[in-house]
């Protein structure tokens, strides 16, 4: 969904003549703007805006993301001017947003995979990963599969397959870790709230 | 947080003490010094001068792990001084309540201690019931075993004199901070405290913060614009990855995980179903068994039946008694006991305790699956330095994840703020969401157990698992609706109370948790979200309305805050007994004669000054009010100082029990202790900057903060540096009796030394951002130097209080 981060921003991102954008603290007339910053401004004008909230802390500031309409690249990232609890501010982590965007190279792109006793990561495909994985979670569990504990009591756990994090993902995505460890039978479970 | 970011601009005094937030939180800053314009007094107390401290009115510098001492001394102040808020302490706490006869504290120990297995039988910490099943209350407070007399007797220990030898703290600065504080316990004052790591990482974390609790109770500070209890949590979603319960103790919503020894849903049920006979008492857990049978439907919808126990007994059971939080984990896994770990968006080899311990428990894995997008320390284990990957056997995956801005989906702050992310990229190469890698990978094993079955395969096989959109993407709002709840049959809700019935059809959304059933009729992934649609399918956390109708930031209409849209907790206890506002400048809610006008009230019923049908204000508590006797605690029901882990003194100046009698001991070789040892004789706090975030796993592959804030260092008083004879900038080691970290020096006047038990105490500091893999001279973790040990309710670990040693390089 499509969201325009200014009363003064129309839903196709364009703007009325003569309004002054703040988005650097300034009043940027763009008469009197550097033309390099004219020229940024004028590619947000017409990008497509799309908000989101910060991924660090737990303020939860909202920030704007202004994303290419031909390349679907998002090309700036700044604070969310109508959120009431930033105000369009953003402290040092937020502020470089932009560089968890794909125009970090050390970002993974790739499904990465090490052999045991391999000495090297070799880049593998999805199917390679899912299939693998759900035979070593199923060989992992029906081996140490605890049915009834000492006492005979029925547990249908499984103690030998852990599980870490994560609170840096969306609370749909918390959900289904949750449910996917429980229906696995796991009980090491734990992620960052603990720490 | 019981309060929410804005509102901290609404507080007299704030009273930062477990937390730089000017530099951790830099937003949530901008509030506490929006209250400092309008006139607010802002105390730090932190054992470092940080640039919290200054644009605080006062920073009072404490010793790390003596927190309890600092702020037992304020409540033994406000009862001493009679500063306290009577009629909320009489009317809105247990106060009044009779304690069991049996109950008593000598030299450190609560009635009912078990010193070979370290825990309590707390049989005796109850309350005295009348004929009714109802709890005796002495108004007049005078009751020799009141809780308020108790309380007044525990903490008249804590006086200035004990107090300042165990924090290092003089007795003017207590003084005037007690002063400062305790003045909000008038009924137009408010005070609130922000904490953060700094109380939560030490073996009485818990009790660090319910003494505050106790505090705030004391004052009236509960209930309130500008008050609370304001925990300003360090990531991004901790509060939706709590309530979503990526806990071995919970189910989302706070449920329990059920224990070996609960065979019968009834019988589970029964044990968590509170039961209250006093009818002025709402106990809103008497809804619980409606909560959790919608949850197990969502899980299993139509295969989860009555008959058999709506799929109970699929549910794995922990052992009674028996804990699996992160450091038991390691410790097992060191025992080689695990044999498959997941590692999702985390850096656990860099930020769990005893590193050491850790990176050596993950060479004993069979295999590990780790979703990310950037690589770390835990991915790499098996190529860590002095590791020889040839030797290690572990299988490991490393699937690329989507980053926040590249996926949909909601996300929730410290304030309970339930806030919508749109998608703004695709991610780049293979990389998915971390939701769909989860889906695929369960979807896979799934089809495993339907063709060749296995051990209570049915939890599995018969789970509800059709997350994928018909083009096999992550479909985020099916899951976002499956949380907030669906009728899975046509429904006819009555509601005597307004004389209304409602018919809801079957795949309708739940509107609230108010309609979920315990007949099966409801599925509900998690109660306390639901509401954030409306019944006719309107996502709630999507609104973006700026309106402010008291002019106190509350918001009302941006995203949906959890429970049922309320942005303070207990509000009800901002008014009388008659629902008048105790400060009708801070008018959040007020009783209007037939109905509640103001913030989402907790609940409809009309104020407690109605004996028929009022209601006390704190109605998740099983008796209606704040528990200043709080018996749900593991080492009793009033706070109590006790030494950290590792400590300078060789016994605790309050007791002769030295540290906290409930604490868990890990006895692993690997689990080295050194206390009141000459060996390392310096007391260590860990943090971390503004520039990096956590275990750095996402900041220290990015350029522009990686060159704010390049590599570990030390911080180090100028006394303590004279007397080591270390220079700003030099290479040193410190050194705890599990590792060593090398790092940067760096001399400062932050630390002061502090005048303990009549001898002098040194602290030194250091970051937890860095980690061995990048950037390659950053220097390693600082959680190498820190003891497998933690709060005895939570298992948080006591990273901010443990003894080192420092030495030049």
């Amino acid at each position: 969904m499509q969201i325009t981060r200014r009363g003064f921003l129309s839903l196709s991102g364009a703007v009325g003549g003569g309004v002054a954008l703040s988005s650097l603290g300034l009043n940027l007339n763009p008469t009197r703007a550097h033309a390099d910053e004219l020229g940024k401004m004028n590619r947000i004008k017409v990008a497509r805006q799309v908000t989101t909230i910060c991924c660090y802390c737990s303020v939860g500031c909202g920030l704007v993301c202004s994303v290419d309409k031909a390349t679907g690249k998002i090309f700036n990232i700044e604070g969310d001017a109508d959120h009431p609890i930033n105000e369009g501010s953003l402290c040092a982590k937020g502020a470089g947003f932009f560089d968890l965007t794909e125009a970090n190279k050390h970002r993974l792109t790739k499904v990465l995979y090490r052999k045991p006793y391999g000495t090297e990561w070799e880049e593998k495909d999805w199917d390679f990963a899912l299939s693998r994985i759900a035979r070593l979670i199923k060989d992992t569990r029906d081996k140490d599969f605890v049915k009834r504990n000492s006492k005979g009591e029925l547990v249908n756990r499984c103690e030998s397959i852990g599980h870490y994090g994560s609170s840096n993902v969306d609370n749909e995505e918390c959900w289904l870790i949750t449910v996917k460890s429980r229906a696995l039978g796991l009980v090491y479970v734990d992620h960052q709230a603990r720490v | 947080m019981t309060n929410h970011y804005c509102d901290l601009k609404n507080a007299d005094v704030i009273l930062i003490m477990g937390s730089n937030a000017a530099e951790h939180h830099p937003i949530a800053f901008k509030w506490i010094l929006r209250a400092k314009e309008q006139g607010a007094t802002l105390i730090h107390v932190d054992p470092r001068f940080t640039r919290t401290s200054a644009r605080c009115d006062f920073h009072v510098p404490l010793r790390s792990g003596t927190d309890i001492a600092f702020l037992g001394g304020m409540i033994n102040y406000i009862l001493e001084k009679n500063k306290y808020f009577k009629d909320y302490v009489v009317n809105y706490t247990n106060a009044s309540f009779i304690v069991n006869s049996g109950f008593n504290f000598k030299d450190g120990l609560f009635s009912g201690y078990d010193a070979k297995n370290r825990k309590y039988d707390k049989s005796t910490w109850v309350f005295d019931a009348d004929g009714g099943g109802i709890p005796q209350r002495d108004t007049s407070l005078t009751h020799p075993r009141s809780v308020f007399q108790l309380l007044k007797k525990h903490y008249s220990r804590y006086t200035l004199d004990k107090v300042s030898s165990i924090t290092g703290v003089s007795q003017e600065n207590l003084l005037k901070v007690y002063e400062i504080y305790a003045s909000t316990g008038a009924p137009d004052k408010a005070g609130t405290e922000c904490y953060a790591l700094g109380w939560t990482h030490h073996t009485v974390g818990s009790q660090n913060i319910r003494t505050m609790s106790i505090i705030q109770l004391l004052l009236g500070n509960m209930g309130i614009a500008g008050g609370g209890i304001n925990a300003l949590r360090g990531e991004p979603n901790v509060q939706g990855s709590t309530d979503h319960a990526i806990l071995y103790n919970v189910l989302p919503g706070y449920l329990k995980t059920p224990s070996s020894s609960l065979g019968t849903l009834d019988g589970y049920l029964k044990k968590y179903t509170p039961v209250s006979k006093d009818p002025q008492s709402a106990n809103y857990y008497s809804n619980y068994p409606k909560f959790f049978v919608s949850f197990l439907k969502s899980l299993w919808e139509g295969k989860a039946t009555k008959g058999n126990e709506f799929g109970y007994h699929w549910l794995p059971k922990i052992e009674e008694g028996k804990h699996y939080s992160t450091m038991h984990m390691f410790d097992r896994m060191y025992e080689d006991k695990i044999k498959g770990l997941f590692v999702i968006g985390a850096n656990t080899a860099v930020s769990t305790p005893n590193s050491n311990k850790v990176r050596k428990a993950l060479q004993n894995l069979d295999w590990m699956v780790g979703e990310n997008i950037f690589n770390n320390e835990t991915h790499e284990f098996w190529r860590a330095p002095d590791v020889d990957p040839a030797k290690i056997k572990t299988e490991c995956f490393l699937l690329p994840a989507a980053a926040s801005m590249e996926k949909e989906g909601s996300q929730s702050n410290s304030g309970r703020w339930v806030q919508w992310k749109y998608k703004a990229a695709e991610a780049p190469g293979d990389a998915i969401p971390v939701g769909e890698i989860e889906i695929k990978i369960m979807k896979a094993v799934k089809e495993l157990y339907e063709k060749e079955g296995g051990p209570n395969a049915e939890a599995i096989v018969n789970l509800k698992w059709d997350y994928l959109d018909d083009k096999g993407s992550f479909d985020v709002m099916k899951v976002a609706k499956q949380i907030n709840g669906v009728f899975l049959e046509d429904t006819v809700i009555e509601d005597k109370a307004k004389g209304t019935s409602t018919v809801f059809k079957k795949g309708q959304l739940v509107p609230g948790f108010g309609n979920l059933q315990v007949d099966g009729k409801t599925a509900c992934g998690n109660w306390v979200i639901s509401g954030s649609y409306t019944a006719d399918g309107i996502n709630k956390m999507q609104s973006r309305g700026k309106e402010d109708p008291t002019g106190l930031g509350l918001f009302p209409n941006w995203s949906y805050a959890w429970p049922v849209n309320r942005r303070i907790l207990y509000n009800r206890a901002s008014c009388d007994i008659n629902g008048k506002p105790y400060n009708p400048k801070r008018n959040i809610l007020e009783w209007k004669g037939d109905k509640w006008v103001g913030d989402v009230p907790d609940g409809p019923w009309p104020p407690m000054a109605n004996k028929a049908q009022g209601k006390y204000p704190f109605i998740m508590q099983k008796d209606g009010l704040g528990a200043l006797f709080g018996p749900g605690m593991v080492e009793g029901p009033f706070p109590e100082h006790y030494e950290p882990l590792e400590s300078p003194l060789e016994s605790n100046p309050m007791s002769s029990q030295r540290i906290n009698p409930a604490a868990e001991i890990f006895n692993s070789e690997m689990d080295k202790v050194a206390s009141a040892s000459e060996e390392f004789p310096y007391v260590c706090t860990t943090y971390s900057c503004t520039e990096h975030w956590c275990s750095g796993a996402l900041t220290r592959w990015q350029a522009w903060l990686l060159e704010a804030m390049p590599e570990l260092y030390v911080e180090i008083g100028e006394e303590l540096a004279k007397h080591l004879k270390i220079k700003n900038g030099q290479r040193v080691k410190v050194v705890s009796a599990r590792g060593e970290a090398p790092c940067v020096a760096m001399v400062t006047k932050r630390f002061k030394p502090f005048q303990v038990e009549g001898k002098t105490v040194h602290q030194v500091g250091m970051p937890f951002n860095y980690g061995w893999l990048y950037p390659k001279d950053g220097g390693d973790s600082t959680n190498v130097l820190t003891p497998t040990v933690g709060d005895a309710n939570t298992f948080c670990p006591e990273y901010k209080a443990f003894m080192v040693n420092v030495a030049k390089l």
